[in-house]
């Protein structure tokens, strides 16, 4: 077990150096999220419903991207077959490369932070219970971005495929429209989406309210949701052995 | 038990057939090669031996563990270098070896150590902090070798470590091979390079279709696949041409300026004729030239006669 985690440790600080500066991660991971909240901060919305969604956001876009690059460009270069001559196990690797994305989603995320620190200037409602949130939204994305990795056929195609994934989920999650004010069919598929139950649960932990689902359900969702993800990502790594 | 023991092993991609029960087995400390065409199912049978291809049917045991039930012991003990040199070209050599011995879970000193002998012993060491994608593709080469020994495996596998290389790059890899095997390792290496097979390899099993068609020595190999030889020989008095082409086993007899150029089925008994000849004219023989077939199509002759 001390073996898995530790190798899946070094898989973690491997793809740090060296995907840090590849353009997906710097572009999709802090530009991206960056932008997005300037704009919507100079288009004045309200600071309160904003600053959640800024900070999920950011999380969400990093985590994923990092994810995009690791294994996307790895197993463009048939170097990620390498992990898997490796003594440690697939769930092992999918853990490694779920750390990696997990610790520059949660780098990519300070710029937001100091954003809606100094421009917003919101102080968290729970810090402790923020940073949870922010660790277990982290662990969410990065897992999930491991395994929308492996539905990427072609490489040159992943920002393409992994936006037409991530777009739609702002819309659908809390960040821009309240889940509640959604047509009734839409809010279904709202909390089908595990994006919307970090929103909520950052939300709750920087203001002290949430939309439609409370933190003692939104908070277990976003471990649970990493740890099913992080199972699945397993599959998928067994399936890339013919 | 042998370090490579292959028994029935198969291998189905969609129903094609891409290795057909195959069994053989490679010795500890042997140089063994792994030799075809493309596509004959070299690589199939090295993955599976290592995990990465499921095995269809039958069983391995790679240092006495089965990759279908043992793989995180196989994977401990042996070192793979595939056809591409595929490791991360953002990272350092440094960072390459000591990622890779990492992984092993080899200590932090005893990691450093080992790295600086590699490095030294690929001659790398003036390039331990250019990235790997600044290396030139024969330096590539050697230091994915040195990455599958930083955790001193038992067994190596080779698939392919000479592709694409210029012939300065590859005389240096196999110099390379050839110490390593000196010093003990067992080496399990895939070519479609016959070459490269009868340079290094003590014994060579021929793959083709996904089934074995030939084993034995370089030396056994080409006797038994040779079929005919050619013999250059010349005289300090006069023969005729017609003499010569009637003693048994010349196949082919031709005259170019002084000599005679014999293509023979068996040469030791052809020169010995020519010896009582030449005694018997009391003249004696001033050159002969044995040379044998060439491995090319040695080669060839052994997939051709497959085919037939």
């Amino acid at each position: 077990m001390l073996d898995e985690i530790r190798g899946a440790f070094y898989i973690a600080k491997k793809d740090l150096k060296e995907y840090y500066f590849k353009p997906p991660t710097i572009s999709w991971g802090i530009a991206f999220p960056l932008v997005f909240a300037l704009a919507f901060l100079l288009r004045g919305w309200e600071k309160d419903w904003l600053a959640p969604g800024l900070l999920t956001l950011s999380l969400f876009f990093g985590s994923t991207s990092m994810s995009a690059a690791s294994i996307v460009f790895e197993r463009r270069m048939e170097s990620f077959e390498r992990l898997l001559l490796f003594p440690i196990s697939y769930l092992g690797v999918a853990f490694g490369k779920a750390l990696s994305s997990f610790f520059f989603g949660l780098l990519s995320s300070t710029a937001t932070v100091a954003i809606i620190w100094l421009f917003l200037s919101i102080s968290p409602h729970d810090m402790m219970l923020l940073m949870l949130c922010i660790v277990g939204s982290a662990l969410q994305f990065s897992s999930m971005g491991i395994l929308l990795s492996f539905a990427v056929k072609d490489p040159a195609q992943a920002m393409t495929i992994f936006n037409s994934i991530r777009f739609p989920m702002i819309f659908l999650s809390n960040i821009i429209i309240p889940v509640s004010k959604l047509p009734h069919y839409l809010a279904w598929v709202s909390l089908a989406i595990p994006l919307t139950y970090s929103v909520e649960a950052v939300r709750y932990a920087l203001i002290g309210s949430y939309d439609i689902v409370p933190p003692q359900i939104s908070i277990p969702v976003t471990f649970i949701s990493f740890l099913a993800f992080l199972y699945l990502a397993e599959i998928m790594i067994k399936r890339t052995i013919p | 038990m042998d370090a490579i023991v292959v028994k029935n092993l198969t291998k189905y991609y969609d129903g094609f057939l891409a290795v057909d029960h195959i069994s053989f087995s490679v010795k500890w400390g042997e140089l063994f090669g792994f030799l075809g065409p493309n596509g004959a199912g070299k690589t199939t049978t090295v993955r599976m031996l290592c995990g990465l291809t499921r095995i269809s049917e039958g069983d391995a045991y790679v240092a006495g563990y089965s990759p279908l039930r043992e793989l995180k012991l196989v994977k401990k003990v042996i070192g793979l270098v595939p056809d591409v040199s595929n490791l991360y070209p953002e990272l350092t050599c440094w960072e390459n070896l000591i990622f890779a011995g990492e992984m092993y879970g080899i200590k932090k000193e005893e990691l450093v150590n080992r790295a600086y002998e590699l490095l030294k012993l690929f001659d790398l060491m003036d390039k331990k902090d250019s990235k790997f994608k600044q290396l030139s593709k024969g330096q590539k080469r050697k230091l994915t070798m040195a990455a599958a020994l930083v955790h001193k495996p038992k067994i190596l596998f080779l698939d392919e470590p000479t592709i694409g290389l210029d012939v300065r790059s590859r005389r240096a890899v196999w110099s390379m091979i050839r110490e390593l095997n000196e010093n003990g390792l067992t080496i399990f290496l895939t070519t479609h390079n016959i070459h490269e097979a009868f340079n290094l390899c003590e014994r060579i099993m021929v793959i083709n279709k996904g089934k074995i068609i030939a084993a034995g020595s370089p030396t056994e190999l080409k006797r038994r696949f040779s079929g005919s030889e050619v013999l250059e020989v010349s005289f300090t008095g006069e023969i005729s041409i017609e003499e010569i082409s009637q003693i048994p086993g010349v196949i082919k007899a031709s005259r170019s300026g002084g000599s005679f150029k014999l293509v023979v089925s068996d040469p030791i008994s052809v020169i010995e004729e020519l010896v009582g000849k030449a005694r018997s004219r009391r003249i004696s023989l001033n050159y002969v030239n044995l040379r044998g077939a060439d491995a090319e199509e040695v080669f060839l002759k052994i997939i051709g006669e497959e085919h037939a």
